[in-house]
């Protein structure tokens, strides 16, 4: 490529304010994320009004932040990239209703992303060699989609959650074993100490849709468990229930992806989205694409968690493919995937 | 001065550009539409049919609260990506504020009633000597029986304007025991003009912030942040006790 082509992008459909710049769609030069983790930890989990005051208030700054750590000038962008769904309405409205105004202001073209297509996107900064097709988990605190990346921009959706997305399972098994919010990372350290197999929950298979997930049924069971326990007086190990849950999900999320990727006969598998960076996870996936002679990827979890790079790869595949939004561009908080 | 007047507090979404003694353009939609999808698409019709050259600009007013949460962050968040575009400053213009200036030059009390829900308004008294405003009761949210209070006390006679009135028309008809009228159509509801005219006298008095530091003023705390102080209150009651 001769010219460089850089985008900007914003990202906030949940309670991380996010802004980017990426080069040519695979070179991150800036990915500044103001995360508010913290204070909805006070909530027990992600109280969207306050997370939509945050982003107002540190949006600016994130966005300037970002330019600065890119060394580049807005007028050097070649194109802004927002994050229009899915996600929290009031919170994607922020970055929009911003995108807009700076693109309009600058006079630049806007692009609408999909936010489960930044993360698939997100594999590809730290694997130039990732092309399409290829085959790809997401799983995250509001997602879990298993998708065949047909060509860059192209999404098939084979299967997603009936129910909770993986990561929201985390974070009610994390609660009602006593572990807090954000439950993911809870669950995970807490599982070390545990047997993965001292309980045999379900895996859960959705009837009319192979490759459909449904975890709201393996919730209930450790939420039956315990009180069950309880009934009897017995002790339980918190340990080995994070274990066996997490297993549990793991079994389930592998068998489907291999067959998705048996099936269809790719030869390269990703994963991403916030739950992504659980290494129990990952390493079964890993460990399963390995057994078949599939290639594996992975994002860092910096690329896993929301964030803004991801939005500028994804944004810049869209705009040089020709797609640009307008400015009635709106939040959209239950987008679909590969519509506009 | 070049001030551009922005409003998305209410259900009106308003663009407007003044100049000096001049209003050059605005455009006011009261309609059910999302402000999302209107605001800056009004901002351009109103670009392209004056020919503004945005960095002509001395300042961006916006109506910066209260009004609902996310109309005023669609208003800030449009504010807050020009002024970064353009390296404009910011007028915060409160909403009560500019809704009392369309009245500007009243012989009556002005008093703004914004609908808060839960039988409460944003409201606010002001006083006109000639072009000057004068606050007589700084914009709050109050339960509407408590304004008219308020009101009573003045024993003068008062305008009532906003998309309060319409809701809370019974019980003003029944608690206002000074002379009274309702503002009309034209000056009723939220105007671009008002804040873009406010806007540059604020901006004459070096009332400006930056972009990146404004913020809308909501006049209320979250939901989960009220019960969450009410929950901590009760439980420091019940360990004093």
């Amino acid at each position: 490529m001769s010219e460089e082509v850089k985008i900007l992008a914003i990202e906030s459909s949940c309670d991380e304010t996010a802004a980017s710049v990426v080069s040519n769609g695979r070179t991150v030069l800036s990915n500044v994320i103001s995360s508010q983790i913290a204070l909805h930890t006070l909530y027990g989990g992600v109280v969207p009004e306050i997370a939509s005051r945050k982003h107002i208030e540190r949006i600016n700054q994130v966005i300037e932040e970002a330019l600065k750590q890119a060394n580049t000038k807005l007028e050097e962008i070649d194109a802004i990239a927002v994050t229009y769904g899915p996600g929290l309405v009031g919170a994607l409205l922020v970055g929009v209703a911003e995108a807009k105004a700076l693109a309009y202001g600058a006079g630049k073209p806007l692009v609408g992303v999909h936010h489960i297509e930044g993360h698939i996107c997100a594999n590809y900064i730290e694997n130039p060699e990732l092309e399409p097709p290829f085959m790809c988990l997401v799983i995250s605190g509001g997602h879990t989609h298993l998708v065949n990346v047909v060509a860059y921009g192209k999404y098939e959706i084979l299967g997603r959650t009936r129910d909770d997305a993986a990561g929201e399972a985390f974070d009610k098994v994390a609660r009602a074993i006593g572990l807090g919010y954000p439950g993911g990372p809870k669950i995970e350290a807490k599982a070390k100490e545990g047997d993965a197999f001292a309980i045999p929950f379900p895996r859960a298979k959705v009837a009319d849709g192979p490759y459909d997930f449904s975890f709201s049924g393996l919730k209930s069971a450790v939420l039956n468990y315990i009180n069950g326990c309880q009934m009897k007086g017995e002790v339980y190990s918190e340990a080995d229930i994070a274990a066996s849950f997490q297993q549990a999900v793991s079994d389930v999320l592998v068998e489907h992806a291999m067959r998705a990727v048996e099936e269809h006969g790719v030869n390269k598998f990703a994963i991403a989205g916030g739950v992504a960076s659980n290494q129990t996870l990952r390493r079964a996936l890993e460990e399963a694409c390995k057994e078949r002679g599939i290639a594996f990827y992975h994002p860092s979890p910096i690329f896993c968690t929301d964030n803004a790079a991801m939005i500028g790869v994804a944004g810049y595949y869209e705009y040089m493919a020709g797609v640009r939004s307008d400015w009635e561009l709106n939040a959209i908080p239950n987008l679909k995937l590969g519509e506009r | 001065m070049k001030v551009l007047g922005l409003d998305s507090s209410g259900l009106v979404a308003s663009v407007a550009v003044v100049e000096d003694d001049n209003l050059l353009a605005e455009y006011t939609i009261n309609y059910k539409k999302t402000h999302s999808q209107t605001l800056l698409p009004m901002l351009d019709d109103v670009v392209k049919r004056i020919d503004l050259d945005m960095n002509s600009l001395d300042a961006i007013a916006v109506a910066g609260g209260p009004g609902s949460f996310t109309g005023l962050r669609i208003g800030s968040a449009t504010a807050k990506g020009l002024g970064l575009a353009l390296g404009k400053e910011l007028i915060h213009v409160p909403t009560v504020d500019g809704l009392a200036y369309n009245l500007v030059g009243s012989k009556a009390i002005v008093c703004p009633l914004m609908d808060a829900r839960r039988n409460q308004v944003y409201t606010g008294v002001y006083r006109f000597a000639g072009t000057q405003m004068e606050c007589i009761v700084r914009q709050c949210a109050v339960d509407i029986a408590e304004i008219i209070e308020e009101i009573n006390k003045l024993e003068e006679e008062v305008v009532f304007l906003g998309d309060g009135v319409a809701v809370y028309k019974e019980q003003i008809e029944r608690l206002c025991k000074v002379p009274y009228y309702f503002a009309p159509a034209h000056m009723n509801k939220q105007r671009g003009a008002s804040i873009a005219a406010l806007g540059l006298v604020y901006l004459k008095e070096g009332k400006t912030e930056t972009a990146a530091m404004h913020r809308p003023e909501y006049l209320r705390l979250t939901q989960a942040e009220r019960e969450r102080n009410e929950r901590l209150k009760h439980e420091q009651n019940t360990q004093n006790e």
